[in-house]
């Protein structure tokens, strides 16, 4: 019932929301994202002690066989528990602002969420389609409404690649259940043995699908102008959260349904990813504005999770789920400071922007901290992740990783020279005005950072969370085989 | 058969009507009441269920269910358009009229079994519309509309007659179910009828390379029957395509020959009829296009002959009128048919636009819309027919193009400013689109709420 909850909660009080304005939207989509969290909590702990009970199933529609089926393994319970505690983060720190329409604001972000936990939550290959559509159509009319000057062509152009690349996943998906008795269920889908020419092909329907919504190069087009014209509390939910549907749709519905295509195509997609790798940090660098700059970092480190996928071994996959999560936290964290510079100061510009650090310490503090768990340094909660990711992918083929590894450093040079640029130098007119870090962002981002450091000294209970089940799973499904 | 009797029957009385009620505006109602005893005569109709008429009609469930979707959604259309039939002209009755006489054909086109029942339904449905498309009489393009489409749609009929001629000279037999055009070689001339058969329901349906008459119709036309003609009309000719051609000329080696050259139609109909939309400024045109669109969905549904496909073209009658019925009917309340008449609508009529954008979610497939499923459905026919994965890729990149000139209508509505003029949107109008978007979106959730009739 649990599972269930995880999704209802956020539709119906999303749902409840639009009826509301102004101050009654915000507290009630607070209370809703809380609400959740203790439930995401909940079923964490009965996960330990007994996860089948969390699984729900129930008939929905006859004639296709297609069922309302639920449950949590490692992988999916930690993306439910990033999802559910970023929710809380993004209301607060968007506490004090007031949207126009705020109702529709709030009960499209509640939507999505409920969207993107169907996604994690369900094990029925139809289900997970219409979730998977049901979170985009919200942050579709998110972005377009309270987006920039060009939202709407920018959204418009997000919206028709992610519809393509999931049509084509449907198709893929219809074709498997042919070849099924008749069954969506994970299961049925998993213990199928598809000939190798099939899985050839059907690997690129699902890979499109996913490589955009990550997004992988060449897929990767729509991301960074959707991120930067996108208002901030959506561009958190793309992408701390949206993006690595398309990591779990690899993980959950790619890789164990399709092993041989994976097996197949495997140096494809790791090139693929890593020419993503590079290309995207290297554009990173010559940006000089601040949410274009994390965009293509964060194609960057996707790229990293996407090329460690397919490397496809114990360590390299567990260091995806981690860095799924810490990825996650930390670039909420930098969307928050830069929604703050923004607010404060009506620029993301780099150039104009210089000397902060003089005037709103815990602010600078917090970004430094931030940003070095963004470049992965040890005892940061970035690095345990990395560190296994490389070394999964260097035990795969040395090239990838070496090449790969030069985006370490490439990431130092970006973020470091975005602190330089941000933090230090002499304060200018504008920036010489900036106040501190407020209550509600401040209590997010301690939250953040409290996690980036537990998470970095302590890494135990999420390795031990992927490492259950999920992966196992995964493994066992690939080599099994 | 009740249902043919009744809507014929009614469709003479609403001759009458005209010279009894003077108030124009009730005889809506009696239309309306129509539609319900129609709607009750079908239901009986599935309690006895056999061939009348020397079994030329066969009533099954299959054409119960049809007549019931297609009765329903007219009903819908009365209720949601009924009102802007008195802006067309003085003779409302006989456009009312007209209509139920098209709605006699319609009853025909999923129970015939007769290749002579086959042409008198298709000619029943053809003749009002002709009349219909030209009910404008002092609009030039009006005029121009109904003599382009009587002029090719009786050049197809003819192509109609001397397909059956040739079928019929090659089996001996009308009856669709004897042909026996399964086994054994195929004559020549069975060919050369299928073939002609298959282009003039091509026509009907306006399936690319015939669909040329389709925008400067549908344009032409009052808004008004555009909607009448795009939707349930629509729906009924392929129904009686897909009847025929399942029927008579599918199972064994016969299908292998019309089955490519379908395909090929259908992907010439998905592209020109998808591309070509995004390019209209009218949203009427628009619309006429995305009719040519959907019809190549629906025509999957006809290359693959398997029972989803049934089930699929069910669904997507019902789906694609309810849906562009509702759009038509808000269209209808707008005095501007430009993608720019319908900014900033969101502000003026949030209510109507929030029911606009899920018509429009429907039309494009966006999940929980009964769209969504009429799409599943005819695409998965498709796909368990085997063979056919090379349309299916071309039908979903095309449906993720129809996303585009749809959400140009949501964009519109929502991000544009403007000032939509909405005219008389009364509070039962708007309950009444509230209805129609619920029922698109419980088929979306539920869609065998339809289908366990089947």
């Amino acid at each position: 019932m649990l599972t269930v909850l995880l999704i209802l909660i956020p539709l119906v009080t999303g749902l409840i929301t639009f009826g509301l304005s102004g101050r009654g939207a915000k507290v009630l989509s607070l209370v809703s994202s809380l609400a959740t969290l203790a439930v995401a909590l909940a079923a964490w702990s009965q996960f330990r002690t007994a996860p089948e009970a969390l699984s729900f199933t129930a008939e929905w529609i006859p004639q296709l066989n297609s069922q309302l089926n639920f449950g949590l393994d490692g992988l999916s319970l930690m993306l439910v528990l990033l999802t559910t505690i970023s929710f809380p983060l993004i209301f607060i720190t968007v506490f004090s602002r007031n949207y126009e329409k705020a109702g529709a604001f709030y009960g499209l972000m509640l939507l999505s969420q409920a969207g993107m936990l169907g996604v994690f939550l369900t094990y029925d290959a139809l289900l997970f389609y219409v979730f998977w559509e049901l979170a985009l159509i919200p942050v579709y009319f998110l972005c377009s409404m309270w987006g920039g000057e060009k939202a709407i062509p920018v959204t418009f152009k997000f919206f028709v690649y992610t519809f393509a690349g999931s049509l084509l996943m449907l198709v893929g998906i219809i074709y498997i259940y042919f070849q099924t008795e008749g069954s969506f269920s994970w299961q049925a889908f998993t213990s199928l043995s598809l000939s190798n020419s099939e899985q050839s092909w059907l690997f690129w329907l699902f890979f499109v699908a996913f490589a955009i919504k990550m997004p992988v190069f060449p897929f990767h087009t729509w991301q960074p102008d959707t991120y930067e014209q996108s208002p901030t509390a959506v561009t958190m939910v793309l992408s701390g959260i949206m993006v690595k549907m398309g990591l779990f749709g690899v993980m959950r519905w790619l890789m164990p349904v399709l092993p041989q295509g994976a097996y197949m195509w495997q140096e494809a997609a790791i090139l693929l990813s890593v020419i993503g790798i590079i290309y995207a940090s290297c554009i990173a660098i010559m940006q000089s504005d601040l949410k274009k700059l994390i965009a293509y970092s964060s194609i960057a480190h996707i790229g990293l999770m996407s090329a460690a996928i397919f490397a496809n071994n114990e360590q390299s996959l567990a260091g995806v789920q981690v860095q799924m999560f810490n990825h996650g936290i930390n670039i909420i964290g930098l969307w928050i400071i830069i929604e703050v510079i923004e607010q404060r100061l009506g620029t993301k510009n780099m150039q104009q922007l210089g000397g902060i650090a003089a005037v709103a310490p815990k602010l600078s503090i917090l970004l430094v901290i931030i940003s070095l768990a963004n470049i992965a340094l040890p005892l940061t909660n970035g690095f345990i992740g990395e560190f296994l990711m490389f070394s999964g992918l260097f035990q795969h083929n040395v090239w990838f990783a070496a090449v790969s590894a030069i985006a370490i450093i490439l990431a130092a040079v970006y973020m470091l020279r975005m602190l330089q640029k941000v933090l230090f130098g002499e304060a200018n007119a504008l920036t010489s005005t900036t106040s501190d870090l407020k209550g509600g962002e401040m209590l997010a981002l301690v939250c953040i950072t409290a996690m980036i450091f537990v998470l970095g000294f302590y890494p135990k209970p999420l390795l031990e969370l992927v490492s259950g089940s999920g992966i196992q799973n995964t493994v066992a499904a690939l080599t099994g085989r | 058969m009740n249902a043919l009797i009744t809507t014929a029957v009614f469709g003479i009385i609403l001759m009458f009507v005209g010279l009894v009620v003077k108030q124009r505006q009730y005889i809506k109602y009696v239309a309306i009441a129509g539609t319900v005893l129609a709607f009750i005569a079908n239901l009986l109709d599935a309690q006895s269920g056999y061939g009348v008429l020397h079994g030329m009609v066969e009533v099954s469930s299959f054409s119960v269910l049809f007549n019931a979707v297609a009765i329903a959604a007219t009903a819908l259309y009365f209720l949601l358009c009924g009102s802007a039939f008195e802006k067309v002209g003085e003779d409302v009755a006989d456009y009312f009229a007209l209509i139920f006489f098209i709605l006699a054909g319609i009853m025909l086109t999923g129970a015939y079994s007769n290749l002579l029942m086959l042409f008198l339904a298709i000619e029943i449905i053809s003749i009002p519309q002709y009349i219909l498309a030209g009910a404008d009489k002092k609009n030039l393009k009006s005029n121009e509309a109904s003599l382009k489409y009587f002029l090719m749609g009786s050049f197809t009929t003819g192509i109609l007659l001397m397909g059956i001629a040739l079928v019929y000279g090659a089996t001996g037999t009308f009856d669709i179910r004897e042909m026996g055009l399964g086994t054994g070689e195929l004559s020549p001339l069975a060919l050369c009828g299928i073939t002609l058969l298959g282009f003039s329901l091509a026509f009907k349906v306006s399936a690319a390379p015939f669909h040329f008459w389709t925008p400067d119709v549908y344009d032409g036309s009052p808004t008004v029957f555009t909607a009448f003609m795009a939707t349930i009309v629509k729906a009924a000719s392929f129904i009686a395509f897909m009847r025929l051609f399942h029927v008579s000329f599918s199972g064994g080696n016969v299908s292998g020959h019309w089955q490519l050259i379908l395909a090929i139609i259908t992907a010439a109909t998905l592209i020109l009829g998808n591309l070509t939309a995004v390019f209209q400024q009218s949203v009427k045109r628009m619309l006429a296009y995305s009719s040519i669109a959907q019809a190549g969905f629906m025509l999957f549904a006809i290359v693959s002959h398997n029972e989803m496909a049934n089930q699929g073209l069910i669904l997507y009658s019902a789906a694609y009128s309810v849906a562009t019925i509702g759009v038509f009917a808000i269209l209808l309340k707008l005095n501007d048919y430009t993608f720019d008449g319908f900014n900033g609508l969101a502000r003026r009529q949030p209510l109507v636009a929030v029911v606009c954008a899920i018509f429009l979610f429907s039309l494009a497939g966006i999940p929980l819309t009964a769209g969504f499923f009429a799409k599943y459905f005819v695409l998965s026919a498709a796909i368990q027919q085997g063979d056919l994965l090379w349309l299916v890729i071309i039908g979903v990149l095309c449906a993720a193009v129809s996303a585009y000139y749809y959400f140009r209508v949501i964009i519109a509505m929502y991000f544009k400013p403007g000032e939509a003029d909405a005219e008389g949107v009364t509070p039962g109008f708007k309950a009444l689109l509230v209805i129609a978007a619920a029922i698109v979106i419980v088929l979306g959730i539920f869609p065998n709420l339809l289908l366990q009739y089947l």
